[in-house]
């Protein structure tokens, strides 16, 4: 008898196959010039039930570049898995070849010389059009979105999120969770919330006083399509109030809560679900760990760590599909649900070309109005980089060596540090820096740039603190950030030792001198989550280094030595 | 006293140093599990401990305990200097053996909970909550 699990590793095998020879097919059909929209788009309708999911925008309305990571390191039990596998290694495990589109979208590794020939990738206009071909497939084709939409660019801080929110109900999503949007305050997020066409979902989203459900979020939807009851569950960021400013939504507790995950998958089975969709913004190793606790989950659309995945994992008997960030991709996943059970599927990462698809011009002309009050800051050039700029990477990015850079030099700093975060495009050699370009790194609502004096006893704390949110082998202790960046200080880590004994051979680089723990150091640095915080704004900070230097040249940062990997 | 801007940034890093390294059992946990079981071996069933992974915040830790058929549940935070968080009694007419509460933890530990069950045999269940600095979420 074939189980339903082989069900799935057939169509898992089907997925494989599917995905890889249209991705040798693109490589062939780009040396030719020409990749094409429908090729891109290219799908056999299957099953009963179609998803779309798109994740982790971070405001970017326009079509920008964005490296991949070339260092993604996993620990404990995920060493070695995917999205653990980066640059040849992950060519070598999809079959992508080299140059090929599939290489320039989905792994690092020449990368400037590669966005010369494919062009900038993503700009809401083309999701647009990506998603109106799959609804004239399946025009109930049901649309998530994964959350960290209403942040990281000038015209989303302009408008505390409200560009994003204009442009993505022209979408016309039907569900959503969230993160990054509960940096607007939390009663900006009610005021939209509240206004919201589309259900707002978290499970683990509770009220912090009495640890109760919050009304405005619901933990559930259900959607009836090609007549199959769905339930699609929300799961928001567990980590918001430690990871991000906790004083900006006191009124809310988050967390994993997988007991009450658990329940609510129980309560839409008891209630006729017969297809359970987890629309998640927990990172993709716990969403891994989730799918192995909790049962009776069909489907988890992962968001948080920006991962792009041409498959999807399967994990017992879900499957879990990461649609990668920043606009770049498109997640069709077609469903075969037949007598209360997901008994196959289809899937592709539709990573959006920006110069192939051709822009929705409803929402093109959306977009531009949302622009036109700032057109003029927004194009102000700031300066020119003759390096890549990008800042994905477990321990630093040409980006985030800049703003440390900055930051020493403009506040008159020994150490720098700067936030792991994995929001933020890249720039490649040549182009100017514009006044968006530097909103789209360090936009935030406390990006305040302060000065304080630290003993380096303490600077390792924060080290040793900060790794172990990314290499603490258990993934529900792990925030799904990077690593903090540092600059001006060189260190060793060794990846696999518990938390306090990771850090070593702290050295000042501007004397080679060993940090002293018990001496102060002046650290500047920006993104913290305590309340008042002050400095000038980061963006204020790196536009006055960037002016001073013209023309930017980053040089290769070996200041982290890492053990281990 | 004025508050300068240093001070509240060397306040902002003072709230920091607290939360060091991950908290050993002290010996008074030890000796309070010993003294609650009198050294009975302890079943690793039949107690549910209900705890964040990370705690949002140290001071105030949302957890709960429930355990069919108890009579007592200790809770301890095992890396507290004073490691006792509660006891609850269950009479013979409580409508359920669950309790919940909120507790403060001096650094990442792990809180345990031991139920005492009609029957005089003991179960427990334990949780590792880590209480960290944060910041730098993706």
């Amino acid at each position: 008898m074939i189980s339903r699990r082989d069900f799935l590793q057939t169509s898992m095998a089907a997925s494989a196959i599917l995905g890889a020879s249209s991705l040798g097919n693109w490589a062939k059909l780009a040396a030719q010039q020409a990749l094409t929209q429908d090729q891109l788009l290219q799908f056999d309708t299957f099953g009963n039930v179609s998803l779309i999911h798109i994740t982790d925008i971070h405001g970017q309305l326009k079509p920008i570049y964005f490296r991949e990571p070339s260092i993604n390191i996993g620990v404990g039990g995920n060493k070695g898995a995917v999205p653990h596998v980066t640059g040849a290694d992950f060519r070598k495990l999809y079959g992508i070849d080299d140059g090929s589109p599939s290489h320039y979208a989905l792994s690092a590794g020449d990368f400037s010389a590669l966005a010369q020939s494919y062009g900038k990738v993503g700009g809401l206009d083309r999701v647009a059009t990506v998603i109106n071909a799959i609804r004239a497939d399946r025009p109930d084709a049901i649309l998530l979105d994964g959350g960290d939409t209403w942040h990281g660019s000038y015209t989303c801080y302009k408008t505390a999120g409200q560009d994003m929110v204009n442009v993505m109900n022209a979408l016309k999503p039907d569900a959503m969770t969230f993160h990054w949007e509960f940096t607007l305050g939390s009663a900006r997020v009610q005021e939209i919330v509240e206004g919201l066409p589309f259900a707002a979902l978290g499970q683990n989203i509770f009220d912090a006083e009495w640890d109760e459900p919050v009304e405005i979020f619901p933990p559930y939807k259900f959607f009836e399509r090609g007549g199959v009851k769905i339930a699609v569950i929300g799961q928001a960021f567990p980590y918001m109030p430690i990871a991000n400013p906790g004083w900006m939504f006191p009124e809310y507790s988050f967390g994993i809560r997988d007991e009450n995950m658990q329940a609510m998958v129980d309560e839409v089975r008891g209630q006729g679900a017969e297809l359970v969709v987890v629309l998640s913004h927990n990172g993709f190793d716990v969403d891994k760990k989730m799918a192995s606790r909790v049962t009776g989950i069909d489907v988890i659309l992962s968001g948080h760590t920006h991962d792009a995945l041409p498959e999807p994992a399967l994990v017992g008997e879900t499957i879990i599909v990461a649609s990668g960030s920043n606009g770049k991709f498109v997640s069709r996943v077609d469903l075969d649900v037949r007598d209360g059970r997901m008994m196959g599927f289809r899937h592709k990462l539709i990573p959006i070309f920006s110069d192939v698809i051709e822009p929705d011009k409803e929402v093109a002309a959306l977009i531009d109005a949302e622009r036109a009050p700032f057109k003029a800051d927004l194009e102000e050039v700031i300066g020119k980089t003759d390096s890549l700029l990008y800042r994905r990477g477990n321990f630093n990015g040409t980006w985030d060596d800049l703003i440390c850079d900055a930051l020493i030099s403009e506040r008159e700093a020994d150490i720098a540090m700067s936030p792991g975060v994995r929001w933020g495009p890249s720039l490649i050699p040549g182009q100017d820096i514009t006044r968006e370009d530097l909103f789209n790194v360090t936009s935030m609502t406390y990006g305040k740039a302060y000065r304080s004096e630290m003993t380096g006893e303490f600077i390792k704390v924060i080290l040793e603190d900060v790794a172990d949110n990314i290499f603490n082998p258990d993934p529900y202790y792990q925030q799904g950030g990077d690593m903090v960046r540092i600059g001006g200080m060189g260190y060793r880590i060794d990846i696999n030792q518990p938390q306090g004994s990771r850090i070593s051979d702290m050295t000042l680089l501007k004397t080679g001198e060993a940090i002293d723990p018990a001496k102060s150091y002046v650290v500047a640095g920006w993104a913290s989550v305590n309340e008042n915080t002050e400095g000038p704004e980061i963006w204020d900070v790196v536009e006055n280094h960037i002016r001073k230097l013209g023309t930017v040249s980053v040089t290769p940062n070996n200041s982290v030595q890492v053990i281990g990997a | 006293m004025t508050l300068t801007r240093r001070n509240v940034m060397i306040m902002g890093a003072g709230a920091f140093v607290a939360f060091g390294l991950p908290m050993r059992a002290t010996a008074a946990a030890e000796d309070r599990i010993a003294e609650f079981t009198g050294g009975a071996a302890m079943a690793d069933s039949g107690i549910t401990l209900t705890a964040p992974e990370i705690a949002e915040n140290g001071n105030t830790v949302p957890i709960e305990v429930a355990a069919p058929g108890a009579v007592e549940i200790l809770v301890l935070a095992t890396g507290n200097p004073t490691p006792g968080v509660a006891t609850f009694k269950f009479g013979p007419l409580a409508a359920s053996q669950t309790a919940s509460t909120r507790i403060r933890l001096a650094g990442t530990q792990d809180v345990v909970a031991i139920a005492k069950m009609s029957d005089g045999s003991f179960a427990k269940a334990s949780s590792n909550v880590k209480v960290t600095i944060g910041g730098c979420g993706g």
